[in-house]
């Protein structure tokens, strides 16, 4: 079973963000299960939603405490809350920001894990090019899929026509997939 | 039918049903056909004004309906009064739940009835619904219901029988009760014996207020306008509501054989404005024939005895008086006045 | 066809298919996404001849629900917590009529404090009310149970509450097998009512009954939950012929036959169990889990069947009866009246506080070296506890006790970091 934790921001579509991965992780006939902290978070406060990924039937119903891969939509609640908590040394880490690691001052930090499994891509930047508003979610998404190599972009892309439809759904696709593309070179470079 | 001239001294304007008149300006309880909805055989007081007033108004609404008619009925004198197990005095299809929800369910049974039209291929249900209750049932414990019903528009005549306090647990004081009113929870002692005065909760207004297509009030004491005002709001479809004045002989004190002359004074004094409104605005008040000063109408009542004894407590008399003179000016009772009373804001074709 | 979706749009849905008449509700947390999902498929015409009503309370969600079904229509309604205690008069009149009305109750706790996060306390709050009560462990269950509800309300003409977990089934995405309209149709025949308000044949429903008569007519209100002892794993056995599945039932036994500790639960907590379970028995542990399906009518003979072999019972629910400890505890007590075993309640997941594995092993290690407290709190915070028992004990003013707490959490939670 494969366990993903999503942290961001009321607002940010998180919840939206585990349920798309949830139905990406379907389309390939997988098991999967997506669920929120909930909350009554308003827009701004921080929530959290998981993802299951398994080839049978996901009973579990405790909230992911030891993930395997971590989607970290808003990089300012790395300052507030322990978002790496239970994260393995072999964990995949997502980050929603425009600056390296470096400047994050997580160089040291990122150094625990594998360098191909940690990077950064600037969701909000490519969600604001693509479909004209602060909505990181999906193309976190996209570079997840790149990243952790668990999903196709394909089936990404199937699971914002499930939620999206028309001009909203097609700019959510072209960020996802810019997003894949900036995740697969850096994971080269890293590797490099 | 051939055009006959009656005279008034024919038929009086309080008669109930009169077989001078052609047929169709009879009163449905004049005609051997009527439905007897509330059967005979029930176990209200003598001259129960409810009794009275839910027997003519059930009627006539059954008669409006082609008898296709179902009753909801709110907890209370009426409702016991009519079905002591195993026995029922009701001849149509009758359902009682609880004392707060008449209005709601009510609104259920005319869904279903929408539906089945519906799957029948009709536009409209031929099964209509009222629901009713008494004053505790329709001005407190129901009232959110009620509210909810005509903010709704649902297809739904509501009756309320205004017999002023919650007579079924033992005449307790309703917000319908009037002021220094003897009520088992309002006794005459103290400064000011009988229930407080306060603003009062004028149902009919607030229901005018949700801007719905029919309100009006009525009294036992005139069963023909009765008659009409609930053939009339059966005529039409929404929410729509019917306030009627029941003295109670045992609630209030009275004679029995006063329960007439009491609701006619209560008019005629103008301590209960009759009048009827459609969308919000008063379209049609009844004039006072004779206006009466309201001692007449206090002094046949027990509740109000300390008003009068040894040391008769005049200023509340005058309040009342004022009271009376208010809903005079208000609702333009005598001769040619109109009613400034209405809910403006009201849009309708 | 296979789907992956949240619960409540599963359950929507196979309310939409069971061809509701009537649908009434007032919004509450978890149970908004149901009727919202249920009043746009009404508006849109995806469900056909039927009335849905914005009602102003619960209080009249219920009300309109017993006029619609008292004058025959197929009627449906959701709601949890604060809004089903608001509805409880008409709770138990709907029951008291025998109208086959269906409820979901997306189980959510009780206030004060006001608490939005599951745990059962609502549902067991009307466990007398009279309605037939079904537990759903999955998204899948809960949306059969809505089609089953239908039927067994129906054929019994009594009302029948769905029970599924606020959030974490009503919020959770997962896979769903969404029965077609021509199954549910071939499950499901149109409602036919024992009692109907129909002008062409008057009746009287409602009226006063006296003592002469009261406690027949209760009895037979008790007599219809036993025939549902029987009708539950008949419609339950019809169900799996046409869709292929086995859903509902009165009890699911799991790892149960040999097992020496026997763990029950109802909800969708039995997946962690399940899970834990499986890691015992790994170990070599012999424990197993009964799920309750049915909470009411309570399945006595069932139960006692199933743990014949049992030596200890943990009973995990996610209720408290303040002041005696459990309440599924109290009627398996009941169902295992005069056998020898070990019973422990474990009250968990109150609040909806997370009830994860690692704690479910060690109670039920702790149970199975018999260690454990008759009556035991799960994750219990007890030096909050014990803080303000200090406090009231020396200050007379001790001030509330919720925001008390709330106070000391904070500040505990500062000190660590
Ligand atoms: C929830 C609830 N509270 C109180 C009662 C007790 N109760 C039954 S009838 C009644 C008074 C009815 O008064 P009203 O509606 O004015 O009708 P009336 O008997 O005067 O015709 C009361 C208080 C009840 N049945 N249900
Ligand atoms: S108490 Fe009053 S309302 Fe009740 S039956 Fe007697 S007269 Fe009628
Ligand atoms: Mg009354």
């Amino acid at each position: 079973m494969f366990q993903v934790r999503i942290h961001g921001r009321g607002g940010q579509g998180v919840v939206t963000g585990a349920e798309m991965l949830s139905i990406a992780a379907f389309l390939e006939g997988r098991h999967a299960q997506a669920f929120p902290s909930f909350g009554s978070e308003r827009t701004g406060a921080p929530v959290v939603a998981f993802c299951r990924i398994a080839d049978k039937e996901i009973r579990l119903r405790e909230p992911v405490m030891e993930p395997d891969a971590l989607i970290i939509q808003d990089a300012t609640l790395l300052a507030q809350i322990d978002v790496f908590a239970g994260l393995s040394e072999n964990g995949y880490v997502v980050l929603n920001t425009n600056h390296t690691l470096e400047e994050m001052g997580l160089a040291e930090f990122a150094q625990r894990f594998r360098a191909e499994r940690v990077i950064t891509v600037s969701a909000t930047d490519l969600s604001l090019k693509h479909v004209g508003r602060n909505a990181p979610n999906v193309p976190m998404l996209g570079a997840f899929a790149a990243v952790s190599g668990l999903i196709s972009l394909d089936s990404v892309a199937a699971a914002i026509r499930d939620k999206f439809s028309g001009k909203v759904a097609e700019g959510n696709i072209a960020a996802a997939t810019e997003a894949y593309n900036i995740a697969k070179a850096r994971m080269e470079a890293a590797h490099a | 039918m051939g055009h006959q001239e009656i005279k008034f001294y024919q038929t009086g304007t309080f008669t109930v049903g009169n077989r001078l008149l052609p047929p169709e300006q009879r009163s449905v309880q004049s005609d051997i056909e009527r439905t007897n909805s509330l059967n005979s055989g029930h176990r209200a007081c003598q001259g129960c004004g409810e009794a009275l007033g839910a027997r003519y108004a059930i009627d006539a609404a059954m008669r409006a309906t082609n008898n296709q008619l179902v009753a909801v009925n709110a907890t209370g004198c009426l409702e016991v009064f009519s079905t002591p197990y195993p026995e029922t005095s009701w001849q149509i299809p009758w359902i009682h739940s609880l004392f707060g929800n008449a209005a709601a369910v009510a609104t259920g049974v005319a869904a279903a009835n929408k539906v089945k039209a519906l799957k029948a291929g009709k536009a409209l249900p031929e099964t209509r619904v009222i629901a009713q209750g008494g004053d505790g049932g329709t001005t407190d414990i129901g009232f959110g219901c009620l509210s909810g019903m005509f903010e709704r528009n649902d297809d739904v005549l509501y009756i309320c029988y205004d017999n002023q306090a919650y007579m079924n647990t033992g005449v307790q004081r309703s917000s319908a009760t009037p002021p220094a009113a003897r009520t088992a929870t309002t006794m005459p002692v103290g400064e000011h014996p009988g229930n407080e005065w306060g603003q009062g909760k004028n149902v009919p207004l607030i229901a005018m207020a949700h801007g719905i297509p029919y309100v009006a009030t009525a009294s036992v004491s005139d069963l023909r306008d009765l008659e009409y005002k609930v053939k009339k709001a059966m005529s039409m479809r929404g929410a729509r509501y019917i306030h009627i004045f029941v003295p109670c002989p045992l609630g209030w004190g009275s004679a029995s054989h006063d329960t007439i002359k009491l609701a006619r004074l209560a008019k005629e004094t103008g301590l209960f404005p009759v009048f009827e409104a459609e969308y919000g605005e008063v379209t049609n008040v009844s004039k006072i024939r004779q206006k009466q000063p309201v001692e007449e109408y206090l002094r046949l009542q027990r509740r109000f005895a300390h008003l009068f004894g040894k040391k008769p407590r005049l200023d509340e008399i005058e309040r009342f008086q004022h009271m009376a003179d208010q809903n005079i000016r208000k609702f333009g009772l005598l001769g040619d006045d109109k009613a400034t009373v209405g809910y403006y804001g009201a849009e309708h074709e | 066809m296979l789907k992956q979706c949240e619960g409540s749009h599963a359950v929507a849905e196979a309310v939409a298919l069971s061809r509701p008449e009537v649908i009434c509700a007032y919004p509450i947390s978890p149970q908004t996404h149901i009727v919202e999902g249920l009043g746009e498929m009404v508006k849109k015409g995806d469900i056909k001849d039927c009335e849905y009503i914005n009602v102003e309370s619960e209080f009249a969600a219920m009300s309109v629900a017993i006029g619609s079904s008292a004058a025959g229509a197929r009627t449906y309604t959701a709601t949890a917590s604060q809004g089903l205690l608001f509805m409880v008069e008409a709770v138990y009149n709907a029951s008291g009529l025998g109208l086959p009305i269906v409820m979901t109750v997306a189980n959510r706790a009780i206030g004060a404090p006001i608490n939005i996060w599951n745990d059962h306390s609502d549902s067991m709050s009307q466990r007398d009310c009279g309605w037939i009560q079904i537990f759903a462990e999955t998204n899948q269950e809960a949306a059969d149970l809505h089609i089953q509800a239908f039927k067994l309300a129906e054929e019994l003409s009594l009302p029948v509450m769905v029970c599924m977990d606020g959030f974490i089934l009503t919020h959770a995405y997962e896979r769903v097998d969404m029965p077609t309209q021509e199954q549910v149709d071939a499950f499901l025949p149109p409602y036919s009512p024992r009692q109907i308000l129909d002008p062409a044949a008057p009746v009287s429903i409602g009226a006063m009954v006296g003592p002469e008569a009261f406690s027949e007519v209760r009895y037979l209100a008790h007599a219809k939950q036993m025939q549902a002892l029987e009708l539950i794993p008949k419609i339950s056995a019809q169900f799996k012929e046409i869709f292929g599945r086995d859903s509902g039932g009165l009890v699911r036994p799991y790892m149960l036959e040999d097992a020496e500790t026997v763990v029950i639960a109802l909800g969708s907590v039995l997946g962690t169990i399940k899970d834990t379970i499986d890691e015992m028995r790994a170990d070599g542990i012999s424990i197993g889990v009964l799920g309750i399906n049915s909470f009411r009518p309570f399945p006595v003979s069932a139960i006692r069947r199933s743990l014949s072999h049992a030596k200890r019972i943990i009973v995990l629910e996610k209720s408290l009866a303040v002041g005696i400890g459990g309440i599924v505890a109290t009627d398996v007590r009941m169902a295992l009246d005069g056998l020898d075993k070990r019973i422990y309640t474990v009250v968990a997941g109150l609040g909806g506080r997370n009830i994860t594995r690692s704690s479910l092993h060690r109670v039920f290690r702790l149970a199975m070296h018999d260690q454990l407290e008759a009556l035991h709190f799960l994750d219990l915070e007890w030096s909050i506890v014990n803080k303000e028992l200090d406090r009231e004990r020396t200050t007379r003013r001790s001030g509330p006790i919720a925001e008390n707490i709330l106070r000391d959490l904070g500040q505990a939670k500062s000190n660590v970091g």
